[in-house]
């Protein structure tokens, strides 16, 4: 006897929506609206109270956002997700739901530049200090624990270094420490990893990436696992002890493996407010119908890229957990048995210039600062995603200066080799084609 | 709030208003393997309009020490316990699914404590497929799978929970798996299957009754719901269409309009 609930590509499909609750519709709707009617004063009371389910006002919730949220939480294996106008803003609100001034993070070091910068300069501002370690140093995560530390963050592979954390491991040092493990997904999305079943408790996504695949639309998105035992320490009194802001009500006591949810919709979206538009959310979803699909694509052709890459004479080095020698390959078969994503990071003999002159001079690759859309990109992290940092932090995270970051798309194989040829050829002789 | 229950650290959610005993009381007793949360979205409601509520964590279960029950009848009685532990002498109960036959059970143990009996997702016996109840005993988390599985209408499998963002199938597995599935699920699937008073007591219920019935419930079909509501003298019903067995979230909006009738008709507020 096997329990008959949907599977993964049926849920990317059907999760989240039932057209008999919307006129028979097929397609998802767009509820393009700010808000909604109540059916009379109690049931207005019974909404604002959080007795009842149901849409006020969209900067906390709309049903079309809602039915992203069901999906990619029925995708990732949560009990429930809160979707935001960008991957960005589902971190810091991920951060100030779990955080009070004074206390303090530890985070791998190998990240977006963005979030790098939230982590470094802009969290301290409401006084939540971070000590970074590398992603592979497991020990330094336990070593950098504080008393004051709310939880651990990172991107399980790196960006852009390619880096592994270990995740089941890490997630032992924060289980111990009684603190919530917090995972970036967006480069896996929950086709090559849920990690839930690895012992993450929240887990982020900018979906503008692969989950769209379409390249048209910011939005982010917490979910949580329902792992977590909020009330097992004194560590999160936003939690477990009444909130003034809803009448005394503890969200852990009161809606336990969806509390955090709650609390980050109650009150981040209710003070903060980066909420997603409902187009957006339309286009999302309308990416996640083909999700299993284009990651297979994605990882095949990444595979072939690799080894193209890693037999080129112009490249110094290639970065990919799938790629012979990787120090993390053993961890990324265990934990990402469907691939090691299409991120691809590489360096390029000649340095700068060369990697430059290559970016100038391939065509069907697109030069911009976007990772997972379904077309080939390619970027310099050094002079762009990661050039607000300064060389000793460049050079903690994992960054070099002929480090070119790629993410392989779509396209038919051999094109993109012909298109990088072209940017080969060029990098030979940088000082007479960088500029063409 | 926390308070002692034949000497036993008991938790009971209030609603998120302070327990006070001088106002009518509605206890909410949660099915098997479940908890207090279970129950969000009808115990706020009343709690925040007159009512002082309990929705409470069996022994063993949710927030609550000590050990599971292991039989209805056993916890039938510790809800009278329940009701004089926080000082008062009547409550409305309300049950769901194994709580159908707790709560009935109560009535028939004190019934000059109960003053209303709702009974969600019910049957007068809950006879547990063999295979299930042993992957229960095992602790094997299948168990899980598949309850929510059939705990959950065509409907509530594809999503489209009352409260944006949350996904029924995978909220309700969390609870059960906050503890030790053989512990709680395992005893209580026992329980079930065990418990044969049902419709004995069904038929001396003399009580104001309501049976809310799921039409595509598969874990109490809708033919042994209304078999049992038929049993009870005065008995009404209720069906919710397009709903499974978990009522009081698939439909939460529906289930709390006939409790609230139903409440407010037979245990006014005075």
């Amino acid at each position: 006897m096997d329990p008959k609930t949907y599977k993964f590509d049926t849920l990317s499909l059907h999760a989240g929506y039932q057209p008999s609750k919307n006129a028979g519709s097929r397609q998802i709707p767009i509820y393009q609206t700010t808000s909604y009617m109540f059916d009379d004063v109690d049931h207005a009371a019974a909404l604002f109270n959080l007795e009842r389910g149901g849409h006020i006002y969209s900067r906390m919730s709309n049903p079309t956002v809602q039915v992203l949220e069901e999906r990619v939480c029925a995708l990732e294996g949560g009990t429930a997700a809160l979707a935001t106008a960008s991957g960005m803003s589902a971190i810091f609100l991920t951060i100030m739901t779990l955080c009070n001034a004074g206390d303090h993070m530890v985070v791998s070091s190998q990240l977006y530049g963005g979030t790098v910068n939230l982590f470094r300069l802009t969290l301290p501002k409401f006084g939540i200090k971070t000590t970074f370690v590398k992603p592979r140093d497991t020990e330094g995560f336990k070593k950098a624990i504080q008393p004051n530390t709310k939880g651990i963050f990172g991107e399980l592979v790196g960006n852009p270094g390619n880096e592994l954390m270990n995740m089941p491991e890490v997630s032992k040092i924060a289980k111990e420490a009684g603190i919530p493990l917090i995972i970036d997904s967006t480069y896996q999305t929950p086709y090559l990893c849920r990690p839930f079943e690895h012992g993450a408790d929240l887990v982020v996504h900018s979906l503008t990436k692969w989950m769209s695949g379409n390249g048209s639309s910011m939005a982010g998105i917490l979910v949580e696992g329902g792992t977590f035992d909020w009330m097992q320490n004194d560590k999160f009194p936003s939690m477990t002890e009444p909130y003034e802001g809803y009448h005394g009500l503890s969200f852990a006591e009161e809606f336990g493996p969806t509390a955090f949810t709650m609390m980050a919709r109650a009150e981040g979206m209710r003070d903060m407010g980066p909420c997603l538009a409902p187009q957006n959310a339309w286009n999302i979803l309308h990416g996640i119908e083909t999700l299993s699909l284009r990651m297979e694509k994605h990882c095949s052709n990444a595979l072939k890229m690799v080894e193209y890459l890693s037999n080129h004479e112009s490249v110094a080095w290639v970065s990919h957990a799938s790629a012979p020698g990787h120090p993390d390959k053993e961890l990324a078969e265990k934990i990402l048995p469907k691939g090691t994503g299409s991120m691809i990071a590489f360096g390029i003999k000649g340095g700068k210039e060369a990697g430059a002159a290559f970016i100038n001079n391939v065509k069907l690759a697109s030069h911009l600062a976007n990772v997972g859309d379904a077309r080939t990109l390619v970027i310099h992290p050094a002079s762009a995603t990661h050039s607000q940092m300064d060389e000793a932090t460049l050079k903690f995270a994992g960054l070099s200066h002929d480090m070119i970051r790629l993410s392989v798309g779509l396209e038919d194989f051999e094109d993109i080799v012909n298109d990088f040829e072209d940017g080969f050829r060029a990098a030979k002789k940088p000082r007479l084609v960088a500029n063409k | 709030m926390k308070f002692k229950v034949r000497g036993i650290e008991t938790f009971a959610s209030t609603g998120g208003r302070p327990f006070d005993k001088n106002k009518p009381l509605i206890v909410f007793v949660h099915g098997s393997g479940l908890s207090h949360m279970v129950w969000v979205l009808q115990t706020r409601y009343f709690a925040f309009r007159g009512y002082s509520v309990l929705a409470v964590d069996l022994p063993g279960h949710g927030l609550s020490s000590g050990k599971s029950l292991k039989t209805i009848e056993e916890m039938g009685n510790w809800i009278g316990d329940v009701i004089e532990a926080v000082g008062c002498k009547q409550a409305s109960l309300v049950g769901h699914s194994q709580g159908c036959l707790v709560t009935m059970e109560c009535v028939a143990q004190h019934p000059e404590k109960i003053k209303t009996l709702t009974l969600m997702g019910g049957a007068s016996a809950i006879p547990m497929n063999p295979e299930l109840l042993s992957l229960a005993e095992k602790s094997n988390p299948k168990a899980v799978d598949l309850m929510m599985d059939f705990a959950h209408g065509p409907a509530g499998h594809f999503g489209g929970h009352p409260v944006p963002g949350l996904y029924h199938l995978n909220v309700g597995s969390m609870i059960v798996q906050n503890k030790e599935i053989k512990d709680t699920l395992g005893v209580d699937f026992r329980a079930c299957d065990n418990y044969k008073n049902g419709p004995e007591i069904a038929k001396k219920l003399d009580l104001p009754t309501i049976s809310i019935l799921g039409a595509q419930d598969k874990m109490c079909r809708l033919k042994d719901g209304k078999k049992l509501a038929d049993m009870i003298k005065g008995s009404e019903v209720h069906i919710i269409e397009n709903c499974g067995h978990m009522m009081l979230l698939e439909e939460a909006d529906q289930t709390l309009e006939i409790l609230k009738k139903f409440i407010l008709k037979n245990d006014p507020i005075k």
